[in-house]
C-alpha cells in the first residue's frame, strides 16, 4: 500500500471525509460549473469576488476522493488570494500534476497543496485533481458555461 | 437463444485454457494480472494471434480483385471467415453476414438506411433504459432528422425490463425495435425470442445488440428470428476494428447501401452506378481482411472450447463471484435481475468508483469504473458511476477472490 499512500496521503483523504466549504455561497457574483464526462464527476464553484479578491469560496457536487480533496483544499487555499493569484496558482498546480514542473523548486506557491504531487504517477487520475482548478479558472475568467475537462 | 448447461463439461480446463493467452501470463504492479474488464474488451488467444501473423504473412492481398495467387487466397480466406460467422450464429446464408468495423458501426448502418428509409414524422423508435449509448446516439440522430422519436422501456430496479411496458409502448407508429441482448452494466439477460414475438405480431422488426451476449451464450439468429443482430469482434476473443451486422435477407435487400466506393458496386458511370449484391453492397472499400481471418480464428477457438461449457463455467465464476462480493461490508451489487451473466457491477459506501478502480489495480485487479457509456443507465439507478469485474472465460474463482482481498484494502484504505 506503500505506493498508494502516495497518491491518497493522509490529507488528501481527510479532506474526502470532511470536505471543508461544501456549501453554496447565497448571492456568490462568481460561479461556474465542471465537469468530467469521462467519469460523470460534477462540481459546482462559488466564489464572492470583492476589489479583485476572493473573499469566500465554496464548491458543491459528486465526485471520487482525489476531486472532493482537491476542491475542498483549493477553495481553502483561494481564500484572500487576487484573481490574478489565483490564474497564477492554477497554472502551478497544472504543471504538478501533470509532471511538467517540480514544485519543489517553488514550495511556497503552492504549500499544502503540494500533497498533490503524486497524482502525477496516475495519469488516468490527474483530471480527477484538475477538475475543480479547471473549474476556478472559468469562474475566475467569468466564461457562463459548463467547463469540461475534455476541452483542454 | 440462452443455451446454459448446468456444470462445466468435462473437459473444460481453465488452467490450459489460461496458456492459450499470452498476455495472461504478466505482472502488473508487481502482481499477477487479474483481468476483469473482459465486457470491454477480451484478451486474445494463441490462435488468433497466430491467425493474424499467418495472413500477413502469406496471403496479404487485397480480396475480390486480383487473379493473381494471393488475391485468391485472401478472397478465400475473408469469405471462409464469412462462413464461419455464419455458422457461429445460425444464420441462413453468407448473404446476410456484413463485416463492419464494430458492433456500433453496424448499428449506425441499420440507422442510416433502413432507418433513414423507413422512418418519417411521428413514427416511433422503441429501446430500453439500459442501453449502451452506441443503440441510443445512432437512433436519436435518426430521429431528430425524419421528425420521429425514441419509446424507452423502463426497468425495475433489480435491472430487468418491465415487459408490460414494453407491451404498451408497442403501437401503430413503432416502426422498429432495438434492445440489448445482455446489459454491459447490469449483466440481464433480455427475454429477446419473447420479445421479438411480441413485436412480430404487431408487424414491427427488432436489431438485437448481442455485443456482450455473442461471447457469452449460445446465438441462434434463427431460432431468435432476430431482424438484425449487432456483435463485435474484440469481445469475443478477436482483434479490434472488425464487427459483425446479420439481418435477413428480405430486409437487407430493400436498403440502399450505407456508403459509397469500391466492392460495393456492379458497375459504375458517371450517369448511374448499379450496386452489387448482398453482402457487399454494404462493405464498401477494402474491408478488414486480417481482422475478419482473426475474427474466424476467435469463433472456431472459442467453438472447438464448446459455447455451452463456456456459460457453464462463467454462470459458476458469477455465483461465486455474488456470493463473494456481497460478503463485503457496504458493497452493493447493482443488477440483480434473474437472468443474468458475466457482469459484477457495484458502488461501496463512502468510496467513488474510481478510487476502487485505483486500488485495486495496485493489487494487479484490472476492472472498469465510470458510467460504462450508459450515462441514461446511470440516470435511472441515481448513481454517477459503479465499479465493474466482467468475466470471461479464461478467468477463475481464485482471480474473483483477488477481487475481493483488493477491496478489503479498499475498504481500510477509504473507512
Amino acid at each position: 500500500m506503500s505506493d498508494l499512500r502516495e497518491l491518497y496521503q493522509e490529507v488528501i483523504l481527510d479532506h474526502n471525509r470532511r470536505p471543508r466549504n461544501f456549501r453554496a455561497i447565497e448571492g456568490a457574483n462568481r460561479h461556474a460549473e465542471g465537469y468530467n464526462p469521462l467519469c460523470g464527476d460534477r462540481l459546482s464553484l462559488y466564489l464572492q469576488v470583492e476589489d479583485g479578491v476572493i473573499k469566500d469560496a465554496s464548491f458543491q457536487g459528486a465526485g471520487c476522493a482525489i476531486s472532493k480533496a482537491s476542491a475542498s483544499m483549493m477553495t481553502d487555499s483561494v481564500k484572500g488570494k487576487t484573481l490574478s493569484e489565483a490564474r497564477d496558482m492554477f497554472e502551478q498546480f497544472h504543471q504538478m500534476v501533470t509532471g511538467n514542473a517540480d514544485p519543489l523548486a517553488h514550495p511556497e506557491r503552492l504549500g499544502k497543496l503540494a500533497v498533490f504531487e503524486g497524482v502525477r504517477n496516475y495519469p488516468a487520475r490527474v483530471k480527477c485533481a484538475s477538475l475543480a482548478w479547471h473549474t476556478l479558472r472559468s469562474a475566475v475568467d467569468v466564461k457562463d458555461e459548463v467547463v469540461s475537462t475534455e476541452t483542454e | 437463444m440462452t443455451s446454459i448447461a448446468a456444470r462445466p463439461q468435462v473437459g473444460f480446463n481453465v488452467r490450459r485454457i489460461r496458456e492459450d493467452f499470452p498476455i495472461l501470463r504478466q505482472t502488473v504492479h508487481g502482481k499477477p494480472l487479474v483481468y476483469l474488464d473482459n465486457a470491454a474488451t477480451t484478451q486474445k488467444p494463441r490462435a488468433v494471434l497466430d491467425a493474424l501473423m499467418a495472413y500477413y504473412s502469406e496471403d496479404n492481398a487485397n480480396v475480390h480483385r486480383g487473379v493473381h495467387l494471393l488475391s485468391e487466397r485472401a478472397t478465400q480466406a475473408f469469405e471462409d471467415a464469412r462462413a464461419t460467422v455464419r455458422r457461429f450464429i445460425n444464420a441462413a446464408s453468407t448473404r446476410e453476414i456484413v463485416f463492419t468495423r464494430n458492433a456500433t458501426e453496424a448499428v449506425n448502418l441499420v440507422a442510416q438506411t433502413f432507418g433513414r428509409t423507413r422512418l418519417g414524422p411521428g413514427d416511433e423508435v422503441v429501446i430500453s433504459a439500459m442501453e449502451h449509448h452506441s443503440n441510443i446516439v445512432p437512433w436519436q440522430m435518426v430521429c431528430e432528422e425524419k421528425g420521429a422519436s425514441l419509446r424507452v422501456i423502463p426497468i425495475t430496479d433489480e435491472g430487468a425490463l418491465h415487459l408490460e411496458e414494453y407491451e404498451r409502448l408497442l403501437g401503430s407508429h413503432t416502426r422498429l425495435v432495438s434492445i440489448v441482448h445482455l446489459s454491459n452494466v447490469l449483466g440481464t439477460i433480455n427475454p429477446v425470442q419473447q420479445m421479438i414475438a411480441t413485436a412480430h405480431r404487431r408487424g414491427v422488426p427488432v436489431l438485437v445488440d448481442g455485443s456482450q451476449a455473442a461471447q457469452h451464450m449460445t446465438v441462434d439468429v434463427q431460432a431468435l428470428d432476430a431482424d438484425f443482430y449487432v456483435f463485435t469482434g474484440h469481445k469475443l476473443y478477436g482483434p479490434t476494428g472488425i464487427g459483425v451486422l446479420y439481418g435477413k435477407e428480405r430486409l437487407l435487400e430493400e436498403m440502399p447501401p450505407y456508403q459509397g466506393g469500391g466492392d460495393m458496386i456492379k458497375s459504375v458511370t458517371f450517369e448511374k452506378t448499379t450496386y452489387n449484391a448482398l453482402p457487399y453492397k454494404f462493405e464498401a472499400g477494402t474491408p478488414n481482411i486480417a481482422g475478419a481471418v482473426g475474427l474466424a480464428a476467435a469463433v472456431d477457438y472459442v467453438t472447438a472450447i464448446g459455447m455451452d461449457s463456456v456459460t457453464a463455467h462463467e454462470r459458476e465464476l458469477l455465483a461465486h463471484g455474488t456470493a463473494a462480493l456481497s460478503g463485503v461490508p457496504g458493497l452493493t451489487l447493482i443488477g440483480t435481475a434473474p437472468e443474468k451473466a458475466s457482469v459484477l457491477s457495484f458502488v461501496m459506501d463512502g468510496v467513488h468508483p474510481h478510487d476502487i478502480g485505483t486500488v485495486v489495480d495496485q493489487e494487479g485487479v484490472a476492472i472498469r469504473t465510470g458510467h460504462h457509456c450508459a450515462q441514461p443507465l446511470m440516470h435511472r439507478l441515481g448513481i454517477p458511476a459503479t465499479a465493474r469485474a466482467s468475466l470471461a472465460l479464461y478467468n477463475t474463482r481464485e482471480e474473483i477472490d483477488a477481487l475481493v482481498a483488493a477491496l478489503h484494502k479498499v475498504r481500510q484504505l477509504f473507512t
